[in-house]
């Protein structure tokens, strides 16, 4: 299996890759780490006129905190740079998610910034970043903008970028107070995209819950998004009453569909216990910390 | 030396887009006309004849296909050849000299890491990456570096073994040297 003939540009520079996509009109697809794109070539899913492979471009592969805590990761930061990062302390839903994206050898290679380009409705790093309510940084011919992560993926492999647009980063806020969250995932075997996930993310002003943002991925034709479902735990401590409310919210949120990874009521039910798992295991976590 | 798909070795059709690149493949540099799409896995194999890399699944799915480029496990077959342009790729028959095996496929000889052989040279490029990183790894350790690697003989308690045998090994003549 190999892909159709495409043209093939390494360009230096993000403008080049600009003004590359800008002159394609749509025929042009951006190659970050290429671990979903070479995929989608070889299988014919994808057959772009033009690759426009961004890995040249050096300064991109950084991930890094500014002063004020927010996290910045650069267009080729790849899956295990976060694996094996050391400044995730504060981000525990996107350090929990780091090592179960798809197995070593992708994680090499792939990208998080590619990941949520993507879109797709399995995919991990888009649920912990609408949790977390990051943003994507699009860089275009007139310039920059930032999108909200939860308006990013329109629908399966659908982002919200314009064909003359590039993602070069994406943001993550830093927690107001404390930073608590986790990331849960079922998967066939190891490697494989997520049957059922849950990603949530809390900011916790001593015990009281200031904001609480939730996705899901693997139970909708994208990704879900269930900040408003968990925004019920928001101004309430964590206990056995406000975690199950929250986790029945949650559940009732997601749309999955009956497949050959599992039934619709089965997907919904992980979804229900894996926001109560790792609720409860904040709980725990904390209270051993006390 | 050309190479292209149906006609490798052949010269390009008219309009077939080709780039020279040139990698070093196990410590020589090996320079190709190759058509963008040329994945890396096809150039060691068809281009260069280094048939060690297996071609398992085709979707980038078994791991049989990991070579290391940089020193990193690949699924050769999802970086297309012009990726490596000016890299540094190893692939299993870049392990043993004429003389002597590397302690890895050692490992795989004395515990029995293989059946049917078709995952082994995949396995021990990852097994590489994980003691290059990690001399010392914990069994769960080893069973998580290899966990891209699909054996269908499921015989990944003999593999994780032999990782952990060859550990020992590198371990005894780093401190000897």
């Amino acid at each position: 299996m190999y892909p159709s003939r495409f043209s093939y540009d390494a360009p230096a520079s993000v403008e080049e890759v600009i003004a590359i996509l800008d002159q394609n009109g749509g025929e042009a697809k951006v190659l970050a780490g290429g671990q979903s794109l070479i995929p989608m070539l070889k299988l014919r899913f994808a057959s772009p006129a033009r690759v426009v492979d961004i890995n040249g471009i050096p300064g991109l592969e950084y991930h890094r905190l500014d002063p004020d805590g927010t996290l910045r990761i650069g267009a080729l930061c790849r899956h295990e740079d976060l694996e094996f990062s050391e400044i995730l302390g504060n981000f525990p839903t996107l350090s929990q998610a780091s090592s179960l994206v798809a197995d070593p050898m992708v994680r090499t290679r792939g990208t998080f910034v590619g990941s949520l380009c993507h879109a797709d409705p399995q995919g991990d790093w888009s649920a912990t970043m609408i949790a977390l309510g990051g943003k994507i940084i699009a860089q275009g011919p007139n310039g920059r903008r930032e999108i909200e992560a939860r308006d990013f993926v329109l629908g399966p492999f659908v982002n919200a970028l314009a064909f003359n647009e590039v993602a070069v980063e994406a943001t993550v806020p830093p927690a107001k107070g404390k930073a608590l969250g986790g990331y849960l995932k079922l998967e066939r075997r190891v490697g494989d995209f997520a049957t059922a996930s849950a990603a949530v993310a809390l900011d916790v002003d001593g015990d009281i819950v200031t904001r609480a943002g939730c996705a899901l991925a693997g139970v909708g034709g994208r990704t879900i998004d269930a900040n408003d479902a968990i925004s019920i735990l928001v101004g309430k401590s964590l206990n056995a009453e406000s975690i199950k409310e929250a986790a029945e919210a949650v559940a009732a949120a997601a749309e999955p569909r009956t497949d050959h990874r599992g039934s619709s009521s089965y997907k919904r039910h992980i979804v229900e216990t894996f926001v109560t798992r790792i609720l409860s295991n904040i709980v725990n976590s904390e209270q051993k910390a006390a | 030396m050309t190479s292209l798909y149906d006609e490798v070795q052949a010269a390009p059709a008219a309009g077939v887009e080709v780039r020279r690149i040139t990698v070093n493949v196990n410590g020589t540099d090996r320079t190709v006309d190759v058509e963008p799409r040329l994945l890396l896995a096809h150039l060691l194999r068809q281009a260069l004849q280094l048939t060690g890399t297996h071609s398992g699944c085709d979707t980038s799915g078994c791991g049989a296909c990991t070579v290391l480029m940089d020193g990193r496990p690949v699924k050769s077959c999802t970086v297309l050849a012009v990726q490596a342009n000016g890299r540094e790729v190893e692939t299993v028959e870049g392990l043993a000299t004429a003389s002597e095996l590397h302690p890895i496929q050692e490992g795989f000889k004395e515990e029995h890491g293989l059946q049917c052989g078709f995952c082994t040279p995949g396995m021990m490029l990852s097994a590489k990456a994980l003691l290059e990183r990690n001399p010392d790894p914990t069994e769960d350790e080893v069973r998580w570096a290899l966990s891209g690697n699909l054996c269908r003989c499921t015989g990944y308690q003999n593999i994780v073994k032999s990782v952990l045998w060859a550990a020992k090994k590198m371990r005894e003549q780093n401190q000897e040297a």
